[in-house]
């Protein structure tokens, strides 16, 4: 197949000096280059993400804490939320399935290299817009620095009136623009996808990576759009003196939170279909199995990204919507269970009978099983009306929706990383360090977001920057912040073993985990141009046709 | 394009929501029956283009160079008309009857919803006079058809938005 390389000319294998080196991952469109560029950018953002995380919990440690000012509480929780959604999470997955998708599907590069490159430094630039806020965000008035209008900014506080000087710009602003990069991306992997697989590689036969993140592109396309609309409203309302979301001229300031929400809730499945994506790759590879219901799994997918367009104003049960609508929502949103729990059905079938290898991206991904079922059951609880009216805006909904980011996504992330780090590399990542950072913050996680739901249930509001002694809130939140830290100490162990093990790991060769899909063909790190000659494949499973020539998965497909 | 296209085209429906979401919800006036006159012959201005636009690229592909680009400019000039329709509008609008973007409701999005669409008329333009120059100093040939098709595409979306934007706008909206 494609495992042999095109020999480089001996002039071009020379050292270069670092400005050179420096320039070409500047001016890179290497598909490869690019994703790890995404990659690395989202770690950044993720450590400035979790630092305000940190001050959060700090403040919240024990009752009439004054760690920090009431204004600076409001911007942390504002810039937290806004920089892990669209500067973590998107990029990171946006990451992954630019490095994934062309090599899995047996291609040489994306479709539009050169948007590709355009999108990254759109969405990398809208991060250091919003970051530059702290710096320059207070505007003509001297007033505020960074946003705080919590990351969906509800009319009217995004309005001139509340919101002066210029903070809410750099918000409305650095998404607007990171939006642009998040739709340029969507546009090229759904035309890679469509356009550029490998001879053999039909639709049916494509890894379910690819199939996923081909459902993610779609759903980018419809639900960044309606954001990147009412920023430009917002914008409109902000420096031209519309009336959009004015409600003294009749503007609505209802309509913004349906605006806001049409994208808010496709984009958790934006996020979170992509974390499916790595375990549908992860855990055939370490159960020995191929995936159990391929076709429903696609289904499935497909499913979600329809029902999950029409769940959005699930947030909003509590402005007082009539019946007819909230029963329609309460429906839809319960509906989305449906498809979901087909697909953890079909992992468990994927692992049941198999030979199951406990390495690291396994056990991150046992991990999200378990807790992505957790976080799909509170998500169950809140769309039953009634209950959503007792909890809205408590710490039952912030428990709830990190339980899913963290305990999921997350965790499929870092499964991720595990998994196709020796790829990237070439280097294997430490399981002894891995399994330090898998226990650890899993204990951190649990003790944070187990414990959350609890004052949640007692009353306590989210977005609170202190309360009063004796609600019985303080040992809860005392635990909480514990397990934050513990938390972060797991990051650290991670950060540390992608650093250690870049220069010390073992070699991992083109195939350290006996995987099946066509980027275990070539070897690791990829040569620029991935395969040497383009791949030709037969079935589903084309390495395992390969070392199994006399028995080969295209016989039964 | 067809990506680009879908995305676009959510933009519009948010803007299209909002224009009716908020129709008759003006506290002051003045309201759209008062002002607004249907724009036909513009609107038959750029509807045509699309035909014009059609009949390029299908000549390109068959190498009829001129014939191509004399429907290219065509295309260019029955665009720019419609912009031109649009600007003279405006100013009625603004300098008659005081309506502005900030005066109510119905000015804040008839501004936003026309403006969003004539914006993508002005980058469409832009984009067919690039083709235009090239095509003048004799770079655009049968191994571009497939790029000015692309254009094209771009186009025929852009009079597509323009029909729901009228239906919204001058027929159901007065």
């Amino acid at each position: 197949m494609a495992s042999d390389a095109i020999t480089v000319p001996l002039g071009q294998t020379e050292a270069r000096p670092w400005v050179d080196t420096l320039h070409q991952w500047l001016t890179t469109v290497d598909h490869k280059r690019l994703g790890i560029l995404y990659m690395l950018s989202a770690l950044f953002f993720l450590a400035i993400g979790g630092v305000e995380a940190l001050i959060i919990r700090i403040q919240l440690m024990h009752s009439h804490n004054d760690f920090v000012s009431p204004e600076v509480f409001n911007r942390m929780f504002t810039m937290h939320g806004t920089t892990m959604i669209f500067f973590v999470a998107m990029p990171v997955l946006f990451g992954f399935a630019n490095y994934l998708v062309p090599l899995m599907i047996g291609a040489r590069d994306m479709a539009f290299p050169r948007l590709n490159a355009f999108s990254f430094w759109l969405s990398f630039l809208g991060g250091l817009l919003l970051y530059f806020s702290f710096l320059g965000g207070s505007g003509l008035y001297g007033a505020g620095s960074a946003p705080d209008v919590g990351w969906w900014a509800y009319a009217p506080l995004g309005a001139r009136a509340f919101s002066p000087g210029h903070s809410s710009d750099y918000w409305t602003l650095s998404l607007l623009v990171s939006g642009f990069g998040s739709i340029g991306t969507a546009i090229n992997i759904i035309a890679t996808i469509l356009c550029m697989r490998c001879p053999g590689m039909k639709l049916s036969r494509m890894p379910l990576l690819a199939w996923l993140n081909l459902v993610m592109g779609g759903m980018v396309l419809i639900a960044i759009t309606p954001l990147s609309a009412a920023q430009i409203m917002l914008l409109i309302d902000r420096y031209l003196g519309g009336h959009f979301f004015d409600t003294q001229a009749g503007g609505s300031a209802v309509l913004w939170m349906h605006f806001f929400w049409i994208f808010g809730h496709p984009e958790v499945y934006i996020l979170v279909i992509p974390a499916f994506a790595f375990l549908s790759e992860i855990i055939p590879v370490f159960s020995r199995k191929p995936i159990f219901g391929y076709p429903v799994m696609v289904a499935a997918t497909v499913a979600i990204g329809l029902v999950s367009t029409s769940v959005w104003a699930h947030h909003m049960f509590t402005i007082g919507m009539n019946s007819y609508a909230s029963s329609f929502f309460a429906i839809t949103t319960m509906a989305v269970g449906v498809p979901t729990g087909i697909k953890i059905f079909n992992w468990i079938g994927t692992m049941w009978g198999g030979k199951i290898q406990f390495k690291v991206p396994m056990l991150f991904c046992i991990g999200f099983l378990f807790q992505f079922l957790i976080a799909g059951l509170t998500g169950i609880i809140q769309s039953c009306v009634p209950f959503d009216w007792q909890l809205s805006l408590s710490y039952f909904v912030v428990a709830h929706f990190h339980y899913v980011i963290v305990g999921g996504i997350l965790f499929a992330i870092f499964g991720a990383f595990y998994y196709w780090y020796p790829k990237m590399s070439g280097r294997m990542l430490s399981e002894r360090l891995g399994k330090w950072h898998f226990w650890l913050f899993l204990i951190g996680f649990h003790m944070t977001f187990d414990v959350m739901h609890i004052p949640g249930l007692l009353g306590m509001p989210r977005r609170i920057y202190t309360y009063e002694p004796g609600r019985g809130w303080d040992t809860l939140n005392l635990i909480i912040s514990i397990g934050a830290f513990i938390q972060a100490l797991a990051i650290l162990v991670f950060v540390a073993n992608l650093v250690i093990s870049y220069f010390k790991g073992a070699r991992a060769g083109n195939d350290p985990w006996d995987a099946w899909t066509l980027e275990w063909s070539t070897s690791s790190p990829p040569p620029t141009y991935n395969f040497a000659t383009v791949p030709t494949v037969g079935s589903r499973r084309p390495l395992w046709d390969l070392k199994h020539p006399e028995d080969p998965d295209s016989r039964y497909e | 394009m067809a990506g680009l296209i879908i995305a676009e085209s959510a933009i519009f429906t948010i803007f299209v929501v909002a224009y009716l979401f908020y129709l008759g919800k003006s506290l002051t006036g003045p309201t759209p029956r008062e002002v607004l006159e249907t724009p036909i012959f513009y609107t038959i201005c750029l509807l045509s283009s699309s035909l014009t636009i059609h009949f390029a690229a299908k000549s390109l592909e068959r190498d009829y160079r001129r014939l191509f680009l004399c429907l290219w400019l065509l295309t260019i000039a029955l665009g720019g008309l419609f912009l031109y329709g649009t600007a003279q509008e405006w100013h009625r609008l603004i300098y008659e009857h005081g309506l502005t973007i900030s005066t109510n409701l119905f000015g804040t999005t008839y501004y936003s919803l026309v403006g969003l669409h004539a914006f993508h008329v002005t980058a469409g333009l832009i984009m067919l006079s690039l083709v235009a120059i090239f095509g003048l100093i004799g770079r655009v040939g049968v191994s571009q058809s497939d790029r000015v098709a692309v254009l094209s595409m771009y186009w025929h979306f852009v009079d597509a938005v323009w029909v729901v934007v009228f239906t919204v706008v001058y027929v159901v909206g007065r």
